[in-house]
């Protein structure tokens, strides 16, 4: 068995005029952390449907292990995990009879159940807790219950969607050590967050965008391609001077911080920053400081889809 | 006097209204398959009911007798027979409902003083539709003395009050009254409380008490479009009772109207003040169901007359809105009743009203606790 | 760690350009301290943000100064009205914005906006002036006729906050106005927070992210009810020697 845990070959599906997925290609290496990266509406949720066999595509395939998922859902099942966005447990429950009616769900042998709720209720740190209902349970804990149901079945793949979305960032930490520690027991993990600084954490992560991925590779090696670059700007007033340059630039490439504006100048900007400055300054702003800044993976991904949109724009106008 | 933050309230209250159709549906055929099922389904059972005559007397008057009742259209002979010692078994076959024995001295007192005993059993495991069948046959016996009864003939029985106004006892004339007061007070208490809770439920209406709103303005601005809602679905049900269920209407439409905007205050009142106690749509509706519901039906003289009941549950029946309601809707609809007869309970129903509405304004806050 | 010096108490509270002002507040509920004895100032025009784990207490804070809540103890005034008395006085005077997005989803966004526009006592002419003009940044008019649940998030966030500040509010409250929001339109709706701030309108904030931090002028770290820090955010990065809020949140947090 030298599949990979996930391969997705030219995966395309349309909702009525919509497209949601326009040719999606990517794997999954086993024991890998992939990260999917993407604004609302991009096509994450759609793309999870489809590899945990809850939706079919119009085209393409989906293998996990080697199973195809359009011809043997029955096997994807057993072999993956699966943490749906939405809270998804009974809260009128208590945590131990939420993981009870997940292992009969999955019909998990009754000796192995116990020792599988042991080990989960210790590894998510939930075992004080074992006797309080779901819903009592603080969003962090939820979350971390949710997980435990969805490896209560000891899958090979799990698949978390926006796993920590809302969840406060001392939970967040915890709830990614843990996902660290299983990815080194040897599970292959997909998933999608709207965190910068998570995506950071995967292996590899994928940006996509209206269903498109624009950029695949380690967080470095995306960064990196981001060929603009970053200056930071400040001033007595700086709503005024971000003003200035939204008119000189692109207003989404303009950002007002507390203490600064930050100019993000794609590769495509015309102008550089030094005349920009001086411009500025000509034209009466007052510039105390400038300065370059190390980019970060949000302006990277921030440019690639202003840049993918700015050629959109162009091919439906030529 | 309607300042203009309160009608932005109503205004959005009748959009949630109209964007939610099928609620609206529902709420118009609650009422109908109720009135069907409460108003044919006691009709039906009480016509035709199983009756046994034992006929000891065997005379032409007691063959008149019998010839009376089975030209009823409520009863219907099963069996005729001599020997009482068969009256037992009648009843634990289930055969019949009721007996009637004719004693073997009928004809005789009969003709002497035009007053007659006549023994009648009822099985009292169907108490309800025992005294239903004794109150029957009273009338029945009541019109044939009357109808040959000749000048100068003194007063025979005294009849029950509630049988001069619906002489043929057809029941849904006190039922669809009596439907029409349980599924205002319902219908009002929920939707109001299920629509406050859902505010909660939302957040919005954390949004509404940051604005400078007052508490008056928000429980107006909830209890006027319902007002009006559950006052179109009261004339609904009530046009439908009159039309199809033929009940009569011998009072005046303005005044039931007028007194039912009363009830429907009272209603809201109730819902206004669930909605201050729960935090959840479902508990609303729970508690809403269960508050107006069960005591409507069984504690407002719908069911049981109030008169029959332990002194205590007389005491709650009081505070009771639909026992108020009941009084009126049947005296304006069967007897013709005006205010001037019914202003003791619009007074006392109106009073209960008030004070739920003083206490749901007083415990919403504007604060959250 | 060292707990922040109390702001001078003989500060005169009305003045001094000052739009809220806290001292010693608490609030508890039972035998729960949700609220532990704060003080703080915000500036006019200044967007101060509170960080904290769920749970810290910057919800109920944002709570007793939007007067929903009555505070156990402790003074403080909100737009130069005390939050104790006049707390009718400040409604008029503030925006609100709950994590929830607190919109009514089967109303259209026109409906919403109207809605909130009305119960602030707005007229209609006002109402659809303010709307036009709030379009220009916030381009809600597109959508104007869509059922509000049938929106992507980001735009129901941008819907809640023109509902916020259709009165034009001198000072705007946003409890955790991002939650679940993607960094898109994350970015876009700082720009707009940003600007209103520019303009003059104080921003109070609550947040768990801590990359929004960069956008503060000021920050307040909450745990536990208490404040354990306040700044600059370059002033707390500083003084910590670490590039990263979110690593100094931890390190003060999850001891």
């Amino acid at each position: 068995m030298s599949d990979k845990a996930i391969q997705v070959t030219g995966l395309k599906k349309r909702y009525d005029s919509t497209s949601a997925l326009s040719s999606v290609t990517f794997s999954v290496e086993k024991g890998e952390m992939f990260g999917l990266i993407g604004p609302d509406g991009a096509g994450k949720t759609t793309l999870i449907r489809i590899l945990t066999s809850l939706l079919d595509p119009d085209e393409g395939t989906c293998r996990l292990l080697g199973i195809s998922v359009h011809e043997d859902p029955k096997s994807i099942r057993k072999i993956i995990g699966y943490m749906p966005q939405r809270f998804s447990l009974y809260p009128d429950l208590t945590v131990g009879e939420n993981l009870r009616f997940f292992a009969d769900l999955f019909r998990v042998p009754r000796k192995e159940r116990l020792k599988k709720t042991e080990e989960l209720l210790e590894f998510s740190r939930l075992e004080p807790f074992v006797k309080r209902r779901a819903g009592a349970l603080s969003g962090g804990m939820k979350q971390k219950l949710a997980l435990s149901c969805a490896l209560i079945h000891t899958p090979e793949i799990l698949v978390l969607d926006e796993p920590t979305t809302g969840v406060d960032p001392v939970s967040r930490r915890e709830f990614w050590s843990i996902l660290k520690s299983l990815k080194k027991s040897g599970v292959s993990i997909l998933i999608t967050t709207p965190y910068m600084d998570e995506a950071e954490r995967c292996d590899r992560i994928a940006l996509i965008h209206h269903g498109e991925i624009l950029a695949m590779g380690t967080a470095r090696s995306v960064i990196d391609q981001f060929s603009g670059s970053i200056f930071s700007v400040s001033g007595p007033d700086l709503l005024g001077l971000s003003r200035w340059f939204k008119r000189q630039l692109r207003s989404d490439q303009v950002r007002i911080l507390g203490d600064r504006v930050q100019l993000n100048l794609f590769s495509s900007t015309e102008k550089n920053v030094s005349d920009l400055v001086k411009d500025a300054k000509a034209s009466g702003q007052v510039i105390d400081a400038f300065g370059r800044e190390n980019p970060e993976l949000e302006d990277t991904f921030i440019t690639l889809i202003a840049e993918r949109e700015k050629r959109n724009d162009q091919t439906i106008s030529s | 006097m309607i300042n203009t933050r309160i009608l932005p309230l109503i205004r959005k209250e009748f959009i949630h209204i109209r964007r939610d159709p099928r609620s609206l549906v529902i709420l118009l055929l609650m009422p109908l398959i109720m009135m069907f099922i409460f108003g044919y389904a006691i009709n039906m059972d009480l016509k035709h009911i199983r009756i046994g005559i034992c006929d000891l007397n065997r005379t032409p008057s007691s063959r008149e007798l019998i010839e009376t009742i089975r030209m009823s259209p409520y009863f219907e002979i099963v069996t005729y027979y001599n020997n009482p010692n068969r009256t037992e078994a009648l009843f634990t076959k289930r055969l019949v409902r009721a007996v009637i024995i004719i004693p073997a001295d009928f004809g005789k007192s009969h003709a002497r003083s035009r007053f007659a005993n006549i023994g009648v059993i009822t099985d009292g495991t169907d108490a309800n539709s025992a005294t239903l069948v004794q109150n029957y046959l009273d009338g029945l016996f009541m019109g044939k003395s009357i109808s040959s009864a000749t000048n100068g003939s003194g007063p025979l029985v005294s009849v029950k009050s509630r049988m001069l106004y619906n002489p043929d006892m057809t029941s849904s004339h006190f039922v669809v009254p009596g439907i029409v007061a349980i599924l205002l007070i319902m219908i009002g208490a929920l939707l109001t409380s299920v629509t406050i809770a859902r505010e909660k439920e939302t957040g919005t209406m954390e949004q509404i008490l940051v604005s400078p709103i007052r508490p008056y303005e928000v429980v107006l601005g909830k209890a006027i479009p319902y007002l009006v809602l559950s006052f179109t679905i009261a004339v609904f049900i009530l046009v439908f009772g009159h039309l199809w269920f033929k009940v009569p209407m011998l009072g005046k439409w303005g005044f039931l109207l007028l007194f039912c905007v009363f009830y429907v205050f009272t209603a809201l009142a109730i819902g206004l003040l669930i909605s201050t106690v729960v935090a959840t749509q479902q508990v609303a509706m729970m508690l809403s169901l269960v508050i107006t519901m069960l005591p409507s039906v069984m504690l407002s003289g719908f069911v049981f007359p109030v008169a029959s009941m332990p002194r205590p549950l007389q005491v709650v029946s009081q505070i009771i809105p639909a026992t108020h309601f009941l009084k009126i809707i049947r005296g304006v609809m069967l007897k013709g009743n005006g205010p001037l007869e019914l202003w003791p309970s619009v007074a006392a129903m109106s009073a209960v009203g008030l004070f739920f509405i003083l206490l749901a304004v007083r415990r919403f806050k504007l604060k959250l606790k | 760690m060292t707990r922040p010096s109390p702001p001078d108490p003989s500060v005169d509270l009305t003045k001094n350009g000052l739009a809220v002002t806290v001292r010693n507040l608490s609030r508890r509920f039972g035998e729960f301290v949700a609220v532990d004895d704060i003080s703080f100032d915000v500036k006019k025009g200044e967007i101060f943000g509170f960080l904290g784990a769920n749970g810290a207490g910057k919800t109920t804070t944002i709570r007793m100064l939007t007067g929903l809540l009555e505070p156990s103890s402790g003074e403080g005034q909100v737009g130069g009205f005390d939050i104790h008395k006049d707390y009718e006085k400040i409604k008029t005077r503030i925006g609100y914005m709950s994590q929830k997005f607190s919109l009514y989803d089967d109303l259209k966004v026109v409906e919403n906006l109207y809605f909130f526009g009305g119960i602030y006592g707005l007229s209609r002419e006002h109402i659809r002036m303010r709307v036009a003009e709030l379009d220009q940044s916030l381009n809600l008019l597109a959508v104007a006729d869509r059922k509000t649940m049938s929106l992507p998030l980001g735009f129901k966030q941008r819907l809640a906050l023109a509902c916020a500040i259709l009165h034009k509010p001198p000072i705007l409250f946003l409890d955790e106005p991002t939650g679940g929001v993607d960094p898109i339109a994350r970015r876009y709706f700082w720009d707009l927070i940003s600007t209103l701030a520019g303009d003059g309108t104080t921003v109070f904030v609550t947040t768990h992210y801590m990359d929004e931090a960069e956008y503060c002028h000021r920050l307040s770290i909450m745990y536990k009810g208490k404040i354990i820090e306040m700044d600059s955010p370059s002033a707390i990065k500083k003084k910590y020697n670490s590039v990263s809020i979110e690593d100094i949140f931890i390190k003060l947090v999850d001891r």
